[in-house]
């Protein structure tokens, strides 16, 4: 962090501004002139929020993309069909069975089954080949398409909140001050609270297996350089089969979260799978610190814009793709 | 398959294998060539109306935007997503300065003054986008380009100014003069044949041409041409440029063939059936996307029927669409001209196995 204030001290200054000011924004009680300008604050600390959930749901779909991307070269465009097989799963055994727990354990196994066969059945035969694996992946998200709408159809379906998540709850932020002098404080939906914290506990949680433990170690080898790794007698292939089993299986979670708080029908591959593509580019590819403020930027980007500019948002945070593009081609926390 | 990836494993190929005599335009000593052309010019003696636009119009514009993606990947190593998103940009830019049904957002303005601007501002979108994926390189290449197509498609989808929105554009008018009405059957057939051919032999020439020889050169080896002074990035935007030309006009044919554009025209599917006519026809050659688009047009018309005679659910066309891709690129570096290549060489003498292309 101090290298990077030393190294780029302009960068660092707006930053730090860029930061101030969306926390002054946050917090502080606007002021008249402010909320004539560009109304009121509730709607901008939904949106604020809305923003940073919706970075949580994108950083569990894109930790897996780039996860495996890093290590195997993969560029797996079936990600999207993966986070939509995850959601029907979730949508299944929640419909039959009432738990919306149990409902992400079943998703995850599922999905790290289908990352499991995939890796083994089909990628481990074309190794070194990047662009004829992505061309599969290609391939099969059309496959995977087709036979999910052949299965569920082309509804929507929503996966139930449980009843202790169902609600709003008042948040320490003022969101308005009454003539009478009386503090507004904000109310926000508890369950979309509770998976921000989840998929932060996930990211936190692969932080450290990363880079605490032996096989994180392994797998951090295996991302510089993977032949090497194979001759000091790693069996790189189980490797591959868990990470690929673990980029999966958080797809198929984000399935699920992403069935709860949005809803999933067909089409949600792409937007998701986009969505993946968006983040790791402006994070940096291969990089899960990197999959996290790609998230939390396009999130922010994607609820804020969507507010202020709606007919313009997408092109916000394709405009960032295109800054980070332009000034930083490896991506804003690339790791070469 | 490999195009992208080799790094310094595949220009092992000497260079005095390559035959001095490449200059020459091949199709002239090839019989076959010539049947294809008698054949493509008599069409509309022998099909009907529904073949002659359906199938074959069709064939030849889906085609020239394939071309576009061949030429990229095929001779440029940088396999772009967008292609289909620069054609449908094309497309919208036809009805957004053209005539069309939405009086109040098309300009109005003729055809022939139309259509060029569209054209420039295809190529202008794609050489930025270009521009932009040449920054990073190989694999990166297929992720920013669909990026852009998918975020081409959801701003279709938003904006109601230019591109209003989902219901996109309608009753696109199509040129007419001379006394003649070009969307009429027969003219179209003969503007799109035209134009296809146009492409095809262009991008024949610009392969043979310093140009496309530079451009193969980085593809098989950037740092070597960089190193012989080649500017590499300015050789794959100029492709990009190029490329987006021919996107651009089979963009017009289509919105003409159609006479109407929507996001639905440009999402990213449709970029991706680009991908898979490419590469299931054979990237290697320029007549490969033709071949393949020939092949996916008679698939999407007649799977319907063909799935429902066989008692089957007649709405999996993308299914057997997705299987056959993933067929053609497990067993066939090279799509159908690869395969086909293959089967005339196991009978012929073995000492051609290695033409086969840099698969």
């Amino acid at each position: 962090m101090t290298r990077f204030i030393e190294r780029h001290p302009a960068w660092a200054l707006i930053t730090i501004i860029a930061v101030a000011v969306l926390l002054w924004l946050i917090f502080a009680v606007w002021p008249p002139g402010l909320e004539q300008a560009i109304g009121r604050k509730r709607i901008f600390l939904n949106a604020v929020l809305n923003g940073i959930t919706l970075g949580g749901l994108y950083f569990l779909v894109a930790s897996g993309f780039t996860l495996i991307f890093g290590l195997m070269r993969n560029v797996n465009l079936a990600h999207g069909s993966l986070y939509l097989f995850g959601g029907y799963v979730g949508y299944a055994i929640s419909a039959a069975t009432g738990s919306w727990i149990l409902s992400f354990i079943v998703a995850f196994v599922a999905v790290a089954l289908v990352g499991v066969l995939l890796q083994i059945i089909v990628f481990r035969r074309m190794e070194g080949q990047d662009l004829r694996q992505t061309m599969v992946t290609i391939g099969l998200s059309i496959v995977f398409a087709d036979l999910m709408l052949w299965a569920f159809g082309g509804n929507f379906y929503q996966i139930e909140t449980p009843s202790w998540l169902i609600g709003p709850i008042a948040l320490p932020l003022v969101s308005a001050v009454r003539p009478s002098g009386e503090m507004v404080y904000l109310q926000y939906p508890l369950v979309r609270l509770v998976i921000f914290a989840a998929s932060v506990v996930i990211g936190v949680a692969m932080w450290l297996a990363l880079n605490r433990t032996r096989v994180g170690m392994i797998i951090r080898a295996g991302v510089d350089d993977r032949d090497i790794l194979a001759a000091t007698g790693v069996q790189i292939q189980l490797v591959f089969v868990l990470v690929f089993a673990l980029g999966a299986g958080l797809a198929g979670i984000a399935g699920v979260v992403g069935g709860t708080f949005q809803s999933i029908s067909p089409g949600e591959d792409t937007r998701f799978l986009l969505a993946s593509l968006v983040v790791v580019i402006v994070g940096g590819m291969g990089s899960i610190p990197g999959a996290a403020l790609g998230a939390l930027i396009i999130g922010l980007a994607e609820q804020l814009g969507s507010v202020y500019i709606p007919t313009y948002a997408i092109v916000v945070t394709f405009l960032i793709m295109v800054v980070v593009l332009a000034l930083r081609p490896q991506g804003l926390v690339a790791r070469r | 398959m490999s195009l992208v990836t080799h790094d310094a494993k595949v220009q092992l190929r000497s260079p005095a294998a390559a035959p001095p005599t490449v200059r020459m335009w091949p199709e002239i000593n090839n019989p076959a060539a010539w049947a294809v052309a008698v054949i493509l010019l008599i069409m509309p003696l022998i099909a009907s109306k529904f073949f002659l636009i359906e199938i074959f119009a069709t064939t030849l514009i889906l085609g020239t935007i394939a071309l576009s993606l061949m030429f990229l990947a095929g001779y440029g190593g940088m396999v772009s997503l967008m292609q289909l998103t620069i054609a449908g940009f094309a497309g919208y830019m036809v009805a957004v300065f053209g005539v069309s049904g939405n009086v109040n957002i098309s300009l109005g303005w003729p055809w022939w003054l139309a259509t060029p601007v569209a054209l420039a501002l295809a190529t202008a979108f794609g050489t930025l986008g270009g521009a932009l994926a040449v920054r990073t390189e190989g694999i990166y290449t297929i992720m920013i380009t669909l990026a852009i197509g998918a975020a081409f498609y959801y701003f279709t989808n938003q904006n109601w100014a230019i591109f209003n929105g989902h219901t996109g554009m309608n009753n696109v008018a199509t040129p007419m003069f001379w006394g003649v009405d070009w969307r009429a059957d027969i003219p179209f057939y003969y503007v799109v044949l035209g134009t296809a051919a146009l492409c095809y032999f262009a991008v024949e020439y610009i392969s043979r041409a310093p140009f496309g020889l530079a451009l193969q050169g980085v593809r098989d080896n950037p740092r070597r041409m960089a190193a012989l002074g080649f500017n590499v990035n300015a050789h794959r935007v100029a492709a990009y440029a190029f490329a987006s030309f021919v996107a651009g006009l089979g963009g017009v044919l289509q919105v003409w063939n159609y006479r109407q554009i929507s996001p639905g025209s440009v999402g990213v599917e449709r970029c991706i059936d680009i991908l898979i006519i490419a590469v299931v026809g054979g990237i290697t050659r320029a007549v490969g996307p033709f071949i393949g688009a020939l092949i996916f047009v008679l698939l999407r018309t007649f799977t319907l029927d063909f799935l429902v005679q066989l008692g089957l659910d007649g709405n999996r066309f993308r299914l057997l669409i997705g299987l056959g891709f993933l067929a053609i690129v497990f067993w066939s570096s090279d799509g159908v001209i690869g395969l086909w290549e293959h089967w005339r060489q196991r009978g012929a003498t073995p000492r051609q196995t290695g033409r086969g292309g840099h698969g």
